[in-house]
C-alpha cells in the first residue's frame, strides 16, 4: 500500500475507533475491547505493511490476512469499507438481519478470506496458506491476528509447532496481548505468561511491539 | 478375492492424476503407512504434507491450502478425523467453502478390535448434518477410483469414508457410469429394495442372491453419495418395491437408514428396517465377525429382509 507516515496511522487508528464505536453503538451489538485493542494493529497492516488491492481483492500476488480472533471484527469491517473493499453504506446493516457484515468475519464479503470466529482456527488456516505459497514459489506473505486469550486453544500450539517445522518465514503471527479475556484477565482466567518465551520454544522469532502505537 | 484395499486404491489414483494435476496435494497425520500413502509421499515428496499427530491443525492446513488454490485430500483415520476435527470442518472447510477432501480411512469398525475410540460409527450423522460438504462411501476399489476420480475434476469439500482391508469387488472394473450423487442400481427386483453404500453394498448384493433362489427379489441400490442424496432413486424404489431395508456399518441413529427414512416417512411412507449398529459401543472383533453379529452380513441382511417383508 505504500508507505505511511506515523502521524497518518495515528489518525487513521483513531478514526477506525470511531467508526466501530459508532457501529457498535448503533447495532446495540458487538465485542469493543478487542476491536478497540487491534485497531494499531489492523491500520498498519493494511494502511502500510501488507500488499493489497480493493479494487481486486482476488489479486493472486496479495499478502493474506486471517483474523484468528474473528470476534475483534469491527475495526476490521471498517477498515475493509474505507479502503473501499465494499460501500461504506453497508456498515450500517452490521449485525442485521440478512446482512454479510455479520459479527465475526464473512468470506462472502469481498477481502475476507476465510470464515472465522471459533476460536484456534486462524494460525492453521495460515501455516496453510504459507506451505502453499512456498509450494507454488510464490512471495506473498500470511498474516495472522490472534487474540491473547485464544492462546489457551490446544490448537493454535499444534499450528505453531508446523510453521517452525516447516521453516514458514514468510508467515506473521500477531498475539493481540491486551491482558484481558470476558471473564477478565488473562493471568487469572488461564496464566500465559512467560508468553514470549512459549514461543520462542515453539521455534518462532519474537518480536514485542507496543501495540497501542504505529511504529512498532 | 480381491486384495487390493481402497486406501490403496485412492493412493493409486491420486498418483496417476498428480503426474498431470500439479495441484494436488496430500495431507496426513502421521498416518501415511495406515493410509497407504507412502507411496505417494516417496514419489511426490514436494507435495505430501506430514501435520503429525494434530487433526485439527491437519483439516486448517488443508483449508489454508485449498483457499490458496491446491487441492488437498486429508487422510488420517476416520474415527479421529470426524470428531477431533470436526469444528475444523464446519467452519474452515463447509462454510468457509474450502476444496478440501477428507479421507477417513479405516473407517466403520474396521479396527475392531481396538474399541470404540477407534471406531467411526457416528461420522455420517454428524458430517451428514453440517451443510456444505458432501459425503461419501465407495463400495469397492473401482468406484473409489472412480470417486477420486470425480473429486479431482470437480474439487468440492468432501468427506469421503473408506475401510481399512479389501473388499471384494462389487464392480468388475472401473468401467462404468458413475455419477456423484447418483445411486447405482446393482439390481432390479421389485420385491422389496436393500439400500447400502460402502462395505455393506457386497453382502447387500450377495444377500438379493440368497433371496433371489428363495422367490424373493431385491433391487439393491448403491447410494455411493449419501449427500448429494439420491431422492429420485430412494422415492422410486419405495414406489415400485414398497419395503425398504437399509444397511450401513454406523450407528443406526443419523446414518443412510436415517437419511433414507427422513426422506420416504413425509414423502412415500414404507415399511423399513434400518440395519446398523445398535446405540452401544460395537462389539469388539474383526469386521466380518463384528458384520456377522449385528447382521451386516449376507445371512444377516437376508434375514431382515425376510422378516419385513414377511410381516
Amino acid at each position: 500500500m505504500g508507505i505511511q507516515s506515523e502521524q497518518n496511522l495515528k489518525m487513521k487508528a483513531n478514526q477506525i475507533r470511531r467508526d466501530l464505536l459508532h457501529m457498535v453503538h448503533h447495532a446495540k451489538t458487538g465485542h469493543t475491547g478487542g476491536s478497540l485493542s487491534s485497531a494499531d494493529i489492523l491500520t498498519t497492516l493494511f494502511y502500510d505493511v501488507m500488499h493489497h488491492d480493493p479494487v481486486n481483492p482476488d489479486w493472486p500476488a496479495r499478502d493474506r490476512f486471517i483474523l484468528s480472533k474473528g470476534h475483534s471484527v469491527e475495526g476490521y469491517w471498517n477498515i475493509l469499507a474505507d479502503m473501499g473493499y465494499f460501500p461504506k453504506t453497508q456498515l450500517e446493516t452490521f449485525s442485521k438481519f440478512g446482512s454479510p457484515i455479520i459479527g465475526h468475519p464473512n468470506n462472502k464479503v469481498p477481502g475476507v478470506e476465510m470464515n472465522t470466529g471459533a476460536l484456534g482456527h486462524g494460525l492453521s488456516i495460515s501455516v496453510g496458506m504459507a506451505i502453499a505459497a512456498k509450494m507454488k514459489k510464490e512471495d506473498w506473505r500470511v498474516f495472522t491476528l490472534m487474540g491473547d486469550g485464544e492462546q489457551a486453544e490446544g490448537s493454535v500450539w499444534e499450528a505453531a509447532m508446523a510453521a517452525a517445522h516447516y521453516k514458514l518465514d514468510n508467515l506473521v503471527g500477531i498475539i493481540d496481548r491486551n491482558g484481558l479475556q470476558i471473564s477478565g484477565s488473562t493471568e487469572d482466567v488461564m496464566a500465559l505468561e512467560p508468553m514470549d518465551e512459549k514461543w520462542h520454544a515453539f521455534g518462532w522469532h519474537v518480536v514485542k511491539v507496543d501495540g497501542l502505537g504505529t511504529d512498532g | 478375492m480381491n486384495k487390493i484395499p481402497n486406501r490403496q486404491a485412492v493412493c493409486e489414483t491420486l498418483m496417476e492424476l498428480s503426474a498431470t494435476d500439479p495441484d494436488i496435494v496430500v495431507l496426513a497425520s502421521d498416518s501415511r503407512g495406515s493410509a497407504s500413502m507412502a507411496p505417494f509421499a516417496a514419489r511426490f515428496p514436494e507435495r505430501f504434507v506430514e501435520i503429525g499427530i494434530a487433526e485439527q491443525n491437519l483439516v486448517g492446513v488443508a483449508a489454508g491450502m485449498a483457499a490458496s488454490g491446491l487441492k488437498p485430500f486429508v487422510t488420517s483415520p476416520a474415527c479421529f478425523l470426524s470428531m477431533r476435527s470436526i469444528e475444523q470442518v464446519k467452519v474452515d472447510v463447509a462454510y468457509s467453502k474450502t476444496n478440501v477432501v477428507l479421507v477417513g480411512i479405516s473407517g466403520g469398525v474396521s479396527y475392531g478390535a481396538l474399541g470404540m475410540s477407534h471406531h467411526s460409527l457416528q461420522d455420517l450423522a454428524v458430517m451428514r448434518a453440517i451443510p456444505g460438504i458432501s459425503v461419501f462411501l465407495p463400495a469397492d476399489r473401482h468406484e473409489t477410483r472412480r470417486l477420486v476420480e470425480a473429486l479431482v475434476a470437480n474439487p468440492q469439500p468432501a468427506y469421503v469414508r473408506i475401510g481399512r482391508n479389501p473388499v471384494e469387488d462389487v464392480h468388475e472394473s472401473a468401467d462404468f457410469p458413475f455419477e456423484i450423487g447418483k445411486a447405482i442400481c446393482l439390481a432390479e427386483g421389485k420385491d422389496v429394495t436393500i439400500i447400502a453404500a460402502g462395505e455393506t453394498v457386497r453382502p447387500a448384493l450377495d444377500a438379493s442372491l440368497i433371496l433371489e433362489a428363495e422367490g424373493i427379489f431385491c433391487r439393491v441400490l448403491n447410494l455411493h453419495t449419501i449427500k448429494p442424496f439420491d431422492r429420485e432413486a430412494v422415492l422410486k424404489a419405495a414406489r415400485e418395491t414398497g419395503f425398504i431395508v437399509t444397511v450401513e456399518e454406523h450407528s443406526i441413529h443419523g446414518g443412510l437408514g436415517a437419511a433414507v427414512a427422513e426422506l420416504v416417512s413425509q414423502v412415500c411412507p414404507v415399511p423399513m428396517k434400518i440395519v446398523g449398529i445398535p446405540d452401544e459401543p460395537a462389539i469388539p472383533g474383526t469386521s466380518a465377525e463384528v458384520f456377522a453379529h449385528y447382521g451386516l452380513d449376507a445371512a444377516g441382511i437376508a434375514r431382515a429382509v425376510r422378516k419385513l417383508t414377511q410381516c
